[in-house]
């Protein structure tokens, strides 16, 4: 694979990514558009520029470890894996068919190149701070990155989570909350509202950094900030639009899991080209 | 021979769990429903909608939810907490072990997309040890109902019932079991079909996959009892063991891991009552993977061609 730090190579290879992952989705006529969508910039500009890893080499010991937690957006994370040669792309269209290694959600009994086996929601900061702390034992340069829902911190696991991770200086992990502001039932705000999440995510102590999850160069500039960000963890709140990059989907609490029809796929795609 | 049985295509359980949750609201003030941001999926979206007030939204916090509703219980509501049962039961059971369990308050709990005929979401969304943390604790209810009739009815039933019961609801449609008028009552199983050779007991999914292996059976000869355990707790344990000894051989069937599903639970009533040869179907020790409901029921050996398997095999080796 071929890593870049150029924001419009990077953009381009989200909206490719995109693509995919609403192919993938609509062959298997099921699973999450929208929160696939709202972290096509994150993930990309994580495998693509950020994270020190080896597709060739999976299981390098220093390698940096990326969590998706919340695990139903996986369509976006296995066309990203596949395009860094971490897994076949020709078999990407099996999403959740009988025999496939791309399961309904993360499973790294099918795909060893995960890090977690994720879906249900709440665990991915608690296990990211283990590989974190496991780092730091060994000396090791490796960071771990985890990429939370905003509907998923409502886990009461997710501040058990970031009490530890500020009380214990894991100052090698890096939370990153999808705030799209949708969840299953609906708006977050209607559901169950997170508001102030900076100022909760500080209390906890942690370093908050507030940005546009769609714009690279500030995602590039936060992800720096963070790893020099020492004595206590980041949380970069990543400001997203759900199903970001096809019109009706935009912020639309019908496609968080609900797979496009033949007609909307084909409008996706022209907006998409 | 028995009656043929028509299995005429039906609703999911979770639809049939939603209708009755709407009738108990409209018949009974006092109760409550608490969804955690899956009411569209679980069904109690028409309760929230019908009676906004008593409707309780908790957001992707089980744990939390579980406690909320033991609070409301115990302050005197039937609460109806509502999730998928895998998370339900597994981030929610601390709190109805010692929020519910011990105080034995009058907590309802519903967990829907059991088993794994859930399908393409995959093992994470998939329960398959509900029935057995259920059981796990002491003077809780666990209801586990094959078809919307015995849904609805069981529903009643469980918010008549004073103390904390577990409802088990699936995802998939299931075919019609029972006629409108047929009663249920909590602890008693149905004898769907009377036999003499060989006993099928089944709890949901699998009780109409026992009906069509008790068919195939009669073909070859082989008369089989079906009985519909929809109450897995408190067991029927005089079904169980007058079974025993008028069949001498028993089969039991569900859509759960056999580790610490109704089959043990079954076979230890068969130990202390008259020990006959067992079979079991179910899921055998391990999680399962995405695909549709119906390749998953036929690789994961749960279908009615299992059950008469099963059959046949317990068949050799009764005395
Ligand atoms: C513990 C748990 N509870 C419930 C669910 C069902 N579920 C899947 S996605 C989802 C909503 C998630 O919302 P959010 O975290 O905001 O994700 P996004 O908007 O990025 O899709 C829910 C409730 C689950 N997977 N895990
Ligand atoms: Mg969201």
């Amino acid at each position: 694979m071929q890593k870049t730090s150029d924001p419009v190579a990077l953009a381009a290879i989200a909206k490719r990514m995109r693509r995919t992952a609403m192919e993938m989705i609509t062959a298997a006529k099921s699973g999450h558009p929208g929160g696939s969508l709202s972290i096509a910039e994150i993930v990309v500009t994580m495998y693509f520029d950020v994270l020190r890893h080896d597709p060739a080499n999976p299981k390098w010991k220093d390698r940096d470890r990326f969590i998706l937690s919340k695990g139903h957006c996986c369509p976006i994370l296995y066309a990203v894996m596949a395009e860094c040669g971490y897994c076949p792309k020709e078999s990407l269209n099996t999403l959740r068919k009988l025999g496939s290694i791309y399961q309904g959600h993360p499973d790294v009994r099918f795909i060893p190149a995960l890090e977690a086996s994720t879906g249900s929601l709440g665990l991915g900061l608690s296990l990211g701070l283990g590989m974190a702390l496991s780092a730091k034992l060994d000396k090791s340069p490796a960071r771990t990155y985890v990429v939370l829902g905003d509907g998923e911190i409502q886990e009461g696991q997710i501040w058990e989570a970031a009490m530890f991770g500020s009380f214990h200086k894991v100052d090698n992990v890096l939370a990153i909350v999808d705030s799209n502001k949708i969840q299953l039932d609906g708006f977050v705000k209607d559901i169950l509202d997170l508001e102030p999440l900076g100022d909760k995510w500080r209390s906890f102590g942690w370093h908050v950094i507030d940005v546009d999850g769609h714009d690279i160069p500030a995602l590039q500039a936060a992800f720096a900030e963070a790893a020099a960000t020492k004595g206590k963890p980041t949380c970069i709140l990543a400001n997203t639009i759900k199903g970001k990059g096809v019109s009706f989907m935009e912020n639309n609490p019908k496609f968080h899991g609900a797979a496009p029809s033949a007609d909307e796929f084909q409008k996706a795609m022209q907006e998409l080209a | 021979m028995a009656a043929k049985f028509e299995l005429k295509p039906g609703a999911a359980t979770r639809e049939a769990f939603g209708k009755a949750l709407m009738e108990l609201g409209k018949k009974n003030p006092n109760v409550v429903a608490l969804d955690a941001d899956l009411s569209k999926s679980t069904m109690s979206a028409g309760f929230a909608k019908e009676f906004p007030d008593r409707f309780i939204e908790c957001g992707i916090a089980e744990a939390n939810m579980v406690a909320i509703g033991a609070g409301l219980a115990s302050a005197g509501k039937i609460p109806f907490a509502a999730s998928f049962s895998a998370f339900l039961l597994n981030k929610g059971f601390e709190q109805l072990r010692v929020t519910a369990a011990f105080p034995n308050v009058n907590l309802k709990v519903v967990g829907t997309h059991s088993g794994i005929s859930i399908g393409e979401d995959g093992p994470s969304q998939m329960s398959v040890e509900d029935l057995s943390l259920a059981c796990s604790l002491p003077g809780f209810t666990v209801l586990c109902p094959a078809d919307e009739v015995s849904m609805m009815r069981l529903m009643h039933a469980a918010a008549e019932h004073v103390g904390p019961v577990f409802i088990r609801a699936g995802r998939a449609k299931v075919p019609v079991i029972y006629g409108s008028d047929q009663e249920f009552t909590i602890g008693k199983a149905v004898t769907l079909m009377n036999g003499a050779d060989v006993t099928l007991i089944a709890t949901g999914l699998l009780v109409a996959e026992a009906i069509r292996a008790a068919e195939t059976l009669a073909a070859e000869g082989i008369s089989a009892r079906v009985l519909d355990f929809h109450t897995i707790k408190p067991l029927d344990r005089d079904a169980i063991a007058k079974a025993a000894r008028e069949t001498g051989a028993i089969v039991v069937a569900e859509e759960h891991l056999v580790d610490g599903g109704l089959g043990v639970r079954v076979a230890q009533v068969v130990a202390e009552t008259s020990p006959v040869p067992m079979e079991f179907v179910g899921v055998q020790n391990t999680y399962a993977e995405s695909a549709t409901p119906e390749q998953l029921i036929d690789k994961y050996g749960l279908l009615a061609r299992d059950v008469a398997a099963a059959a046949r095999r317990v068949l050799k080796r009764k005395r």
